[in-house]
């Protein structure tokens, strides 16, 4: 393939792999934990992190993920501490990390398009060495977020029950909003600061649109992840578009054809679901035994057409806005 | 386990919720085996009384010993089972029933090693018991109310516990699952397992009590044999409280620390 033999190419194609497989993983926790907007926060005072690097001449790299990490155990803490009204707390630091960075990279006499190469992604001018550090990261990140993957489950899913069955909760959570911190540092890279929330959380809302179980979304997730960013890259090398933005575009197209599918297959459930047996256990309950007046041309059957649901130990046929239970030799409404 | 061991001790024990007293001069000991419901109005502590035996909720005076250890030193957590007061089992990502009862197993798992063939056997027994085998492989969330609250009964019994604590698994729950649960329990009890049930009304399983804690205002009200009905503690002159208690106040603000319960 004609693409391989750029090397700017091989590197881009690497982080994109490896940032696309990592990003999912940390962001099915945050899905679940309903913070799917933590990486956009980290991603923001990442911005402040970028710019202290320009400014001292430290690797921005490097500073980003300081700060990243400072800022997610930050957030971890407001959290924790602050409950309901945690939200208003996120969009201070969310605002005070974008103006901290654009004011930094001014007073570091940077132009505002070298901040952009952070804020949107740069994959093609990546170094080798770059490429090394973000495989190594997002192993560490990939490797802790499915090895510990009952653990940070169980802590998502119910903090007090995870407390009662001897976990340390807090570190817990400690751990995912620092895995989420070096997560958004190393896909700035890839998408930039500004998109790698999507990264995190698109496939994951694609993903559950088919899944019924945790480990299933986890791991297609980070298929789709990976089918998006891989794919990004590809197309951005044919044609002249941002391969940011396209890995982002290719995650949402993913999502939007899924929807549909996931609609249906919710609307079928639901339909199909059993009547629940009223809270006595009587099913004619307080309206007693109601005959149906109205004639059937036919009996109610799996064939007529009227949608059959469980209902107890029978089935209602849903007609017409009615729920038809054969009795005798004539229907009930239930 | 030693005889003469209390299951669950709390002494001269106080608690306060951001700063204001909630608790007040709790002396309780349930013995194992015993069957203990906690009765009470809304704000009443009755919640608040069974998250402070497993240290959810943290003393501000006394003691609380589980199995005769303190609570600080209490790392046996293998040996209680606990049903959170919820109103459903899903979260933000689907979950099938089968991996929210797994987490049942936790505390018998160690870290980075795969579930064993005894860990899938409890949780399957678990799922077994509270009569979900048919929905195992489904998710949570398409589960009804009273089949959610059974999945978080499983999760609990899916460690084989010495001491169940429940809170409030039973309300607004179908009639189906009522039954299931009061089998369940019967079971348990049969088995010598220590039970805490918080509860609104007893239903079909008040014939399973031994004793019943009646609370009132975050002081015991009344603590002996049960009475026969929730209703009984309001006789003695004591009206029921028909407003939540709100012991701390939320105040909206973004690092404050608000901590309602």
């Amino acid at each position: 393939m004609v693409l391989f033999d750029y090397a700017f190419v091989v590197r881009a194609l690497l982080a994109a792999l490896f940032t696309g497989l990592a990003a999912p993983a940390v962001g099915t926790y945050l899905v679940q934990r309903r913070l799917a907007l933590l990486g956009d926060g980290i991603g923001h005072i990442s911005v402040t992190g970028v710019a202290v690097g320009l400014l001292t001449g430290a690797e921005p790299t490097f500073t980003a993920v300081l700060v990243a990490i400072a800022g997610g155990i930050m957030i971890e803490v407001i959290r924790e501490r602050g409950r309901t009204s945690g939200d208003v707390a996120l969009a201070l630091l969310f605002y005070g990390g974008i103006a901290g960075g654009v004011l930094l990279t001014g007073l570091a006499g940077q132009s505002a398009a070298t901040l952009n190469t952070y804020l949107f992604g740069s994959i093609t001018t990546i170094s080798s060495g770059d490429v090394w550090v973000t495989v190594g990261l997002a192993v560490v990140v990939i490797a802790v977020a499915v090895g510990l993957s009952p653990q940070l489950f169980a802590v998502a899913q119910d903090e007090e029950f995870a407390r009662v069955a001897g976990l340390n909760v807090r570190a817990y959570n400690l751990l995912v909003s620092v895995l989420a911190a070096v997560t958004v540092t190393v896909a700035m890279r890839t998408v930039g600061l500004l998109l790698v929330s999507a990264l995190m959380v698109v496939p994951v809302a694609t993903a559950q649109q088919v899944t019924r179980g945790f480990r299933a979304t986890l791991l297609s997730a980070m298929g789709l992840g990976t089918a998006a960013s891989v794919g990004g890259v590809v197309i951005s090398s044919y044609v002249d578009v941002a391969p940011g933005a396209t890995i982002v575009l290719l995650s949402l197209a993913a999502f939007a054809s899924a929807w549909p599918v996931g609609m249906w297959v919710r609307r079928r459930l639901r339909l199909a679901t059993p009547f629940p047996d009223p809270a006595d256990g009587v099913v004619d309950g307080a309206a007693g035994h109601t005959v149906v007046p109205e004639d059937h041309d036919h009996e109610h059957g799996q064939t007529c057409g009227h949608r059959p649901v469980p209902h107890g130990d029978h089935v209602d046929y849903v007609h017409d806005g009615h729920r038809h239970a054969p009795h005798g030799s004539h229907y009930d409404e239930h | 386990m030693q005889l003469n061991t209390n299951v669950v001790e709390i002494r001269d024990g106080a608690v306060e919720l951001g700063g204001r007293p909630v608790l007040r001069g709790i002396d309780l000991a349930i013995h194992a085996g015993e069957v203990v419901t906690v009765l009470g109005a809304n704000g009443s502590g009755k919640s608040t009384l069974v998250r402070t035996m497993l240290g959810l909720v943290p003393v501000c005076r006394g003691e609380v010993r589980l199995f005769g250890t303190p609570l600080g030193k209490f790392h046996d957590w293998r040996r209680v089972g606990f049903v959170p007061q919820r109103v459903t089992a899903a979260s933000g990502v689907p979950a099938s029933v089968r991996e929210v009862v797994g987490s049942g197993r936790l505390a018998q798992r160690r870290l980075l090693r795969p579930l064993r063939a005894k860990d899938r056997a409890a949780v399957t027994d678990a799922i077994a018991a509270v009569g979900l085998t048919e929905r195992a492989g489904d998710g949570v969330s398409t589960l009804s109310g009273g089949q959610q609250q059974r999945a978080l009964i499983a999760r609990a019994l899916a460690g084989r516990p010495d001491l169940l604590v429940m809170d409030e698994p039973t309300a607004g729950v179908d009639q189906a699952s009522r039954e299931a649960f009061a089998a369940t329990l019967d079971r348990l009890a049969g088995r010598g397992v220590t039970i805490v049930l918080v509860a609104h009304e007893l239903g079909p399983v008040r014939r399973l009590i031994d004793r019943t804690v009646v609370m009132r205002d975050g002081r015991v009200l009344y603590d002996g044999p049960p009475t026969g009905d929730a209703a009984a503690v309001h006789e003695d002159g004591h009206h029921p409280a028909t407003a939540a208690t709100d012991h701390a106040p939320a105040v909206v603000s973004p690092v404050d620390r608000g901590e309602a319960n």
